[in-house]
C-alpha cells in the first residue's frame, strides 16, 4: 500500500505545477495537468480499493487497518505529537473513492464549463489544491492531521468560492464561508485540545482506561468536535454559509459543496463513533436532533426557493442531516442491534455524493445554457438539452428515494435505523423524505417543464445542448446512480467491521416509496402545467410562511445583525476608541504633565538677578531662622 | 577572535563602506554585499549549532567567550548562542537581508539611512548574541536609538510625533529594564552579570518580587504588552518599509526574548507569583488587539494591531510556562517576525504605487497588481493560522501547551486566545476582500505596474521562509524546545 | 568718642538701603549704586571692627582700601557695560534686557 502516498502527492504536485507557472501555461495544458494528476489518482483510489477489500479479513471478521505512512511531523509534549500519515480502513477507503471519482468527473466536466474563463489555470491549481486537502482529511491518521487539512479544504474552498474575486457576492459570500466555518472550528480546536489532554494522545484510539479517568471532559470534547463538524457540515444553525457558497463555479459547488468538503462533518462524527458510542452516546444523539432539525428546516426552506443552485443548496443540507441523523440514533456498535445507522450513514453519503454531483453538475449545465440561476428564466428544456434532462430526472428519483435508483436503498436503511431508535423519529424522517420528493420535482418541472421556453425573453437565444466535456461526466455519474444502490455496502462498511448483509424492511420502504410516489404527484399537479394556479394561491393564501421561508426564516438577518451590530459596533469600535482615546491618550497625557510641568519649572530660573538674590536672600535668612531656633 | 562576533562586525564594516561609498550603486553594493554576508553567517551558525548538538554538547551556551570589559562591576563581553538564539539570528538575517531589497528606492540620504539601518543591525545581533546583562543592555539601547532617526527624517506622516512616542516609551521600558538589571545585579550579591552564572545563583525572593515586575514590564513594553503597546501602531504606520519590518519583525522579538530570558529565567519564583496579572494583560492583549484591527481603516495599522495581538500571544504563551507553550512563543515570534515583514513589505510596496493607505480608497488591485496581490494573501493567511505556513505551527503549538497547565484560570485564558484565530481570519478576509478583489474603484489606478524584480525577491525569500517553516516545522521545534529546557527546569526549581 | 554700635547701625542701614535698592530698582545705573552702598558698608564695617576690636592691627583698613579700589575698577566696567547696552537698545531698563532668554 505504499503507492497511497502519491495520492497526496500527485495533486500537490499538480498544484505546485499549475499554481506557481500560473500564467505561463497555456489554459488547455494547464487543465490538462490536473485533470491528468486527479485521473492518476482516481486510477490509484480504485486500485486501493480493490487490493484493500481484497486482502480478506482478519482474524477478528474485520478489514485491518492500515497505516503505511506515519511520522511525526511536530512534536508537541512528551506525549502529544501531531503525526502525517496515511490511514486506510474501511471508510477512508470509500471516501478516497467517493472524492476522487468526484473530482476526476469535476475536473472533465469544468473543461466545457469554464471554458475562456479568466483565470483558467487558477481555478485548476485551486481543484487540485482541494482534493489534495480533502484527500488528506480522509486518510488522516490522528485527529491533528484532520484538522490540518480541514482548515486547508476550508481555505480551497474560500478561494474557489470567490474564484469570480470581481463580483461583491462571490467576495461576501467567500468570506462568509471561511468566517463561520473558521468560528465553527474554534470548536473543533478547543475539543481537539481537551481531547488530547485528556485521552493523552491525538490519535483515535486511546487507552480505554486513560479515557474512563477522563470522566465528563470526553463527551464534552466530542460534542466541540461536532461543532467543528457541525460548520463544515452546515447543520443548523451554522448552515448559513453554504447556500451563500453557490456563488462560485458551478463544478465548484458539485465537488465541494455537494459531494466532498461538506460530508467532512459526517465523516468527522463516523471517524469518532467508537469514542461516542463508547464515551458520549447522549452526545451522538444530540446530534441526531441537530441533525433532524437541520434537514426539516432546510427541507422547507428548499420548497419555496426560485434559484435552482439554493434548492440543490438547501437540499444538500437537508441530506447532511439525514446521514447525521443515521450516526445519531445508533445506539451501539453492533449493526444487529442498533449500530444500522453507521452503515447506513455511510452508504448514504457515497450514494448521495454521485447523485448530489450529478444535480449539479446538470444545474451547471442548464445555466450554461440559459444564463440564469432563477427557475423564472427556464421551463421548458427538455426539448432542448435531453441528456441533461434525462439525467437530471435519474437523479431527481434517486433523490427523492424511488427504486431501483441508489437513492432509496441508502435513504431506507437510515429510515430503518431511525424507526430502530424511536417511531416519532423514523416518522419525522419519512415525512422528510416525503418533502424531499416533493421540492426536487418542483424544481425538475419547474426546469423542463411548465411553461415553454421563451427565447424572446432570453434575447433571442436558444439553450443548446451542453458540449461533450459536460455530457460524459453526466452520465457516468448517472450510470452510477444506477446501479450504486446494488453493491452490498454492508459488506465493506459497517459499525463493527463485520460483514453486514443489507435487507431492505418492507414496511419502511414500501411507506417510503409511497410516500416519495405521492409527493412527486403532488408536484406534478402543482408544477407542470404552464400555470402553477395551486402553488400560487399556496403562496398567497400562506404569504407569511412563504415569505420567511423564502428569507430562509431570517437566520442569514440574525447573523449580519451579530457581526455588524454587535461584533463590528459594539466590540471593535469601541475597543478601538478606547485605544486610541484611553490608552493611548493616558500615554499622550502623561507626556503632556510632564511638558506641562516643565513649563512651570521653567519660570523659576528667569534668568533675572534680582529675582535671584530675593530667593537666595530668602534662604539665606530662612537658615539663620533655622540656625537660630534650633 | 570568537565567530559570533562577527554578527557585530559586519554591521560595523557595512557602516565604514558607506561611509566611503560615493554614490547610490555602491550604496546598494555595501549592503547586499553586507546583508548577505549575514545570511549566509546564520545559516553557517544554524548548521555549526545543529552539528554541535548532534555530536553531544551539552553545554546551555555553545560558541562561548568572554572578555572583561569593566573589571569593578563584572562586566563582560560575553557571548554565546544556544537554539532560541540561532533561531534569532536566522530571523534577523532574513529580515535584513529583505529590509535592504525594500529599500531599494530609498531616493533621500540614502547613505545616511542605510548607516543608522546598520547601526539598528549593530543592536540586534549584538542583543541576541550577548549573553552578559550589561551587554545585552547596551545592545538593546544601540537598536532602540536608530529608531528615533530612522522614523523622525525617514518616516511619512506625523513622523515626528509618532517617532517621539515610540523612543520615549520604549526608553521608559528600558530605564526600568535597567533598574531591573541592578536589582538583578546586586541581588545577586553583585558578582556576575553572566546570564548563566547568575541563574545559579539564587536571588532572594524578596528582591525578586520588586525587580522582576520591572523587568518584565521594560521588556514587555517592547513586546508590546498591553496597555503599553500603543507605540506601535503610530510607530509602525509612521516608519519606512524597511524599518517597519525590522522594528515589528525583529525589534519587538528582543521584547518577548528579554522576558524569557531575563526575567522568568533569573526570576522564576516571583515569575510563578506574579505570572497572573500579566496573563491576564497579555490574555486582553491578544483579543483586544485583534478586534481593534477589525475596524482600522488604515493597511498599516490593521497590521500593527495585528502584530500586538500576536506579540501579545508570545508573551502570553512564555507566561504558561510550559516547555511547549515556551516553544511555541519562541516559534510564534519566528513566525510573527516573517510575516509581519512581508506584511509591512507588501504594503509598501502598495502605498508606493497608490500614495494611500486608505482601505476606502483602494479595490480590485487584483487587477493591477497580481503578483502583490497575491502575496499579499498568502501573507493573510499566513496570519490567520492556516496549515502549510508558520503561524498555524506556532499558535497550535502554543495552545497545546498552554492547555497542559490544568486549572480553570489558565484554560479560561486559553480558550480566550483562542479566539483570537477567528478574529483575525475576519480582518484578513475583511482588508483582502476590500482592497484587492472587486473591481478597480479608482481609475488612477489602472495605470499602476506590478512588482519589479527587487521587489519580488524580499517577498518571495519571506514567502518561502514561511511555507519552509511551516511545512517542516520539526527540525525548529526541536532545536528550540532542547534550549527552553534550562529556563523550564529552573522554574521548576 | 562714639559708640562701635553706632557705626554698625549706619553701616546696617547702608547695607540694607542698598538690598533694597537692588531689588526694586529697575535701572541699571541705580543698581550700580545699591551695590557700592553695600559695598561701601562692608568696608564701613572692616574699618570699625578694626578700629575698635583689634586696634594694633591694620588687615581690616589695607581690606577695605583693596574693596574700594575693586569697587572702582568694577564700576568702571559695570559702566562700560551700561553704555554699551545703552547704545544698543536705547535704554538700560533691566526689563527690557532679554535678548538671550528663551
Amino acid at each position: 500500500m505504499e503507492h497511497t502516498i502519491f495520492l497526496l502527492a500527485l495533486p500537490f504536485l499538480s498544484f505546485l505545477l499549475v499554481g506557481l507557472l500560473g500564467t505561463c501555461l497555456k489554459p488547455k495544458v494547464a487543465g490538462l495537468v490536473g485533470t491528468l494528476s486527479i485521473a492518476a489518482v482516481a486510477v490509484l483510489a480504485y486500485v486501493t480499493a480493490f487490493l484493500y477489500f481484497t486482502a480478506g479479513r482478519g482474524a477478528d471478521g474485520a478489514f485491518a487497518t492500515l497505516m503505511p505512512y506515519n511520522f511525526t511531523w511536530l512534536p508537541l509534549t512528551e506525549t502529544l505529537k501531531i503525526e502525517m500519515g496515511i490511514l486506510l480502513d474501511p471508510i477512508s477507503v470509500m471516501m478516497l473513492v467517493v472524492i476522487s471519482t468526484v473530482s476526476l468527473m469535476v475536473h472533465i466536466y469544468s473543461f466545457g464549463y469554464m471554458d475562456g474563463e479568466r483565470g483558467f489555470q487558477r481555478y485548476y491549481a485551486f481543484l487540485s489544491l482541494f482534493t489534495m486537502s480533502m484527500l488528506g482529511l480522509v486518510v488522516a491518521t490522528n485527529i491533528f492531521q484532520m484538522y490540518v487539512f480541514w482548515e486547508l479544504v476550508g481555505v480551497s474552498s474560500y478561494l474557489l468560492i470567490g474564484f469570480y474575486y470581481k463580483k461583491p457576492e462571490a467576495i461576501a459570500a467567500s468570506k462568509k464561508a471561511f468566517i463561520v466555518t473558521r468560528f465553527a472550528d474554534l470548536g473543533f480546536l478547543i475539543g481537539i485540545l481537551i481531547y488530547g489532554y485528556y485521552a493523552g494522545t491525538f490519535t483515535f484510539t486511546p487507552q480505554a482506561q486513560v479515557l474512563a479517568a477522563a470522566g465528563t471532559m470526553m463527551p464534552l470534547a466530542l460534542g466541540l468536535m461536532f461543532v467543528g463538524g457541525a460548520g463544515k457540515s452546515a447543520m443548523f444553525p451554522l448552515h448559513i454559509w453554504l447556500p451563500d457558497a453557490m456563488e462560485g463555479p458551478t463544478p465548484v459547488s458539485a465537488l465541494i459543496h455537494a459531494a466532498t468538503m461538506v460530508v467532512a462533518g459526517v465523516y468527522l462524527v463516523a471517524r469518532m463513533f467508537p469514542l461516542f458510542i463508547g464515551y458520549g452516546p447522549e452526545v451522538l444523539h444530540l446530534t441526531a436532533y441537530v441533525g433532524a432539525f437541520t434537514a426539516l428546516f432546510a427541507a422547507v426552506v428548499a420548497c419555496v426557493q426560485t434559484d435552482i443552485k439554493r434548492v440543490l443548496a438547501f437540499s444538500t443540507i437537508s441530506q447532511i442531516g439525514f446521514m447525521i441523523v443515521a450516526l445519531g440514533v445508533c445506539t451501539s456498535a453492533d449493526p444487529h442491534a442498533g449500530g444500522l445507522g453507521y452503515m447506513a450513514s455511510m452508504f448514504h453519503l457515497f450514494t448521495h455524493a454521485m447523485f448530489k454531483a450529478l444535480l449539479f453538475l446538470c444545474a451547471g449545465a442548464i445555466i450554461h445554457a440559459v444564463h440564469s440561476n432563477e427557475m423564472a428564466a427556464m421551463g421548458g428544456l427538455r426539448k432542448y438539452m435531453p441528456v441533461t434532462h434525462a439525467t437530471f430526472l435519474i437523479a431527481c428519483l434517486a433523490i427523492a428515494g424511488i427504486p431501483p435508483f441508489s437513492g432509496f436503498f441508502s435513504k431506507d436503511e437510515i429510515l430503518a435505523a431511525c424507526f430502530q431508535f424511536a417511531p416519532w423519529m423514523g416518522v419525522l424522517m419519512t415525512f422528510i423524505a416525503g418533502l424531499t420528493a416533493f421540492y426536487m420535482f418542483r424544481l425538475y418541472y419547474n426546469i423542463f417543464w411548465a411553461k415553454p421556453y421563451d427565447a424572446a425573453q432570453a434575447g433571442g437565444h436558444t439553450p443548446h445542448e451542453a458540449p461533450k466535456s459536460m455530457t460524459i461526466p453526466l452520465v457516468f455519474l448517472a450510470a452510477v446512480t444506477c446501479v450504486a444502490g446494488f453493491i452490498p455496502f454492508g459488506h465493506f462498511v459497517s459499525s463493527d467491521g463485520q460483514a453486514y448483509d443489507i435487507h431492505l424492511s418492507l414496511p419502511v420502504a414500501l411507506t417510503s416509496v409511497v410516500v416519495a410516489l405521492v409527493a412527486i404527484g403532488l408536484a406534478t399537479w402543482m408544477y407542470k402545467g404552464a400555470a402553477q394556479p395551486v402553488a400560487d394561491r399556496l403562496a398567497t393564501t400562506f404569504k407569511g410562511l412563504h415569505h420567511a421561508a423564502y428569507r430562509r426564516f431570517y437566520i442569514d438577518e440574525v447573523y449580519q445583525f451579530i457581526t455588524h451590530k454587535i461584533i463590528f459596533r459594539c466590540i471593535s469600535t469601541p475597543i478601538a476608541w478606547f485605544d486610541r482615546h484611553v490608552v493611548d491618550g493616558f500615554m499622550n497625557s502623561l507626556a503632556w504633565v510632564t511638558n506641562a510641568a516643565s513649563v512651570r519649572i521653567r519660570g523659576l530660573q528667569s534668568g533675572n538677578i534680582q529675582t535671584y538674590t530675593m530667593v537666595f536672600l530668602g534662604g539665606a535668612l530662612l537658615l539663620v531662622v533655622i540656625l537660630l531656633l534650633f | 577572535m570568537n565567530f559570533l562576533s562577527l554578527f557585530v562586525l559586519v554591521p560595523l564594516l557595512m557602516m565604514l563602506g558607506l561611509w566611503v561609498a560615493r554614490n547610490v550603486n555602491q550604496v546598494r553594493g555595501v549592503m547586499v554585499a553586507g546583508a548577505s554576508a549575514l545570511l549566509v553567517l546564520a545559516v553557517t551558525l544554524a548548521v555549526l549549532y545543529l552539528r554541535e548538538r548532534a555530536g553531544g554538547a551539552t553545554a546551555e551556551m555553545l560558541f562561548t567567550a568572554s572578555h572583561v570589559w569593566y573589571a569593578p562591576l563584572n562586566i563582560h563581553y560575553a557571548v554565546g548562542v544556544d537554539g532560541i538564539s540561532v533561531v534569532m539570528l536566522l530571523l534577523s538575517a532574513i529580515i535584513v537581508f529583505t529590509g535592504v531589497f525594500a529599500s531599494w528606492k530609498m531616493q533621500m540620504l540614502t547613505k545616511e539611512f542605510f548607516m543608522w539601518f546598520c547601526l539598528l543591525s549593530v543592536g540586534v545581533f549584538g542583543f541576541f548574541i550577548s549573553v552578559d546583562l550589561f551587554t545585552m543592555f547596551m545592545f538593546y539601547e544601540v537598536a532602540l536609538i536608530p529608531m528615533y532617526l530612522l522614523i523622525g527624517v525617514w518616516g511619512s506622516g506625523r513622523k515626528e510625533y509618532s517617532a517621539m512616542k515610540l523612543t520615549l516609551m520604549l526608553m521608559g521600558g528600558s530605564a526600568f529594564i535597567l533598574m531591573g538589571i541592578l536589582g538583578i545585579y546586586y541581588g545577586a550579591g553583585a558578582t556576575t552579570m553572566s546570564l548563566t552564572e547568575l541563574a545559579r545563583i539564587h536571588i532572594p525572593v524578596e528582591w525578586q518580587r520588586i525587580f522582576f515586575p520591572l523587568t518584565f514590564i521594560g521588556f514587555g513594553v517592547l513586546g508590546a504588552l498591553f496597555p503599553f503597546h500603543t507605540w506601535s501602531p503610530d510607530g509602525h504606520a509612521s516608519a519606512p518599509t524597511a524599518v517597519s519590518m525590522l522594528h515589528a519583525g525583529v525589534l519587538m522579538k528582543l521584547g518577548g526574548y528579554g522576558c524569557f530570558r531575563i526575567a522568568i529565567y533569573l526570576m522564576p519564583e516571583a515569575a510563578k507569583e506574579q505570572a497572573w496579572i500579566f496573563l491576564i494583560l497579555t490574555g486582553i492583549g491578544v483579543v483586544y488587539g485583534a478586534f481593534s484591527a477589525c475596524v482600522q481603516k488604515d493597511l498599516k495599522y490593521i497590521n500593527a494591531y495585528s502584530s500586538v495581538s500576536h506579540c501579545s500571544l508570545v508573551l502570553f504563551a512564555i507566561l504558561m510556562m510550559t516547555q511547549t507553550s515556551s516553544t511555541g512563543a519562541v516559534l510564534q515570534m519566528l513566525s510573527h517576525g516573517l510575516m509581519t515583514a512581508l506584511f509591512f513589505a507588501i504594503i509598501g510596496m502598495i502605498y508606493g504605487r497608490t500614495h494611500t493607505r486608505d482601505i476606502r480608497e483602494m479595490s480590485g488591485l487584483m487587477q493591477v497588481m497580481p503578483f502583490l496581490s497575491v502575496c499579499y494573501v498568502i501573507a493573510g493567511l499566513a496570519n490567520l493560522g492556516l496549515p502549510g505556513f508558520s503561524g498555524f505551527i506556532a499558535e497550535m503549538t502554543i495552545f497545546v501547551g498552554s492547555f497542559e497547565v490544568n486549572d480553570v484560570f489558565h484554560r479560561t485564558l486559553t480558550i480566550i486566545a483562542t479566539t483570537s484565530i477567528v478574529i483575525t481570519a475576519v480582518y484578513i478576509l475583511r482588508l483582502v476582500g476590500k482592497v484587492l478583489y472587486g473591481t478597480v474603484g479608482n481609475p488612477a489606478h489602472l495605470q499602476l505596474t506590478d512588482a519589479t524584480w527587487d521587489e519580488r525577491l524580499p517577498l518571495i525569500v519571506l514567502i518561502v521562509a514561511i511555507a519552509g517553516l511551516g511545512l517542516m516545522p520539526w527540525g525548529f521545534s526541536h532545536i528550540i524546545s532542547d534550549s527552553v529546557l534550562p529556563v523550564i527546569s529552573q522554574l521548576a526549581r | 568718642m562714639v559708640q562701635m554700635e553706632l557705626y554698625l547701625i549706619v553701616s546696617t542701614i547702608m547695607m540694607f538701603v542698598g538690598i533694597y535698592g537692588f531689588f526694586t530698582r529697575r535701572n541699571l545705573l541705580a543698581i550700580l549704586i545699591s551695590v557700592e552702598l553695600i559695598l561701601n558698608s562692608v568696608d564701613i564695617n572692616f574699618a570699625v571692627f578694626n578700629r575698635f576690636l583689634f586696634p594694633g592691627q591694620l588687615e581690616g583698613f589695607f581690606f577695605s582700601l583693596f574693596a574700594i579700589g575693586i569697587s572702582a575698577a568694577e564700576t568702571a566696567v559695570a559702566i562700560a557695560i551700561i553704555i554699551n547696552i545703552y547704545r544698543n537698545i536705547r535704554n538700560i531698563q533691566v526689563k527690557n534686557m532679554n535678548e538671550l532668554k528663551g
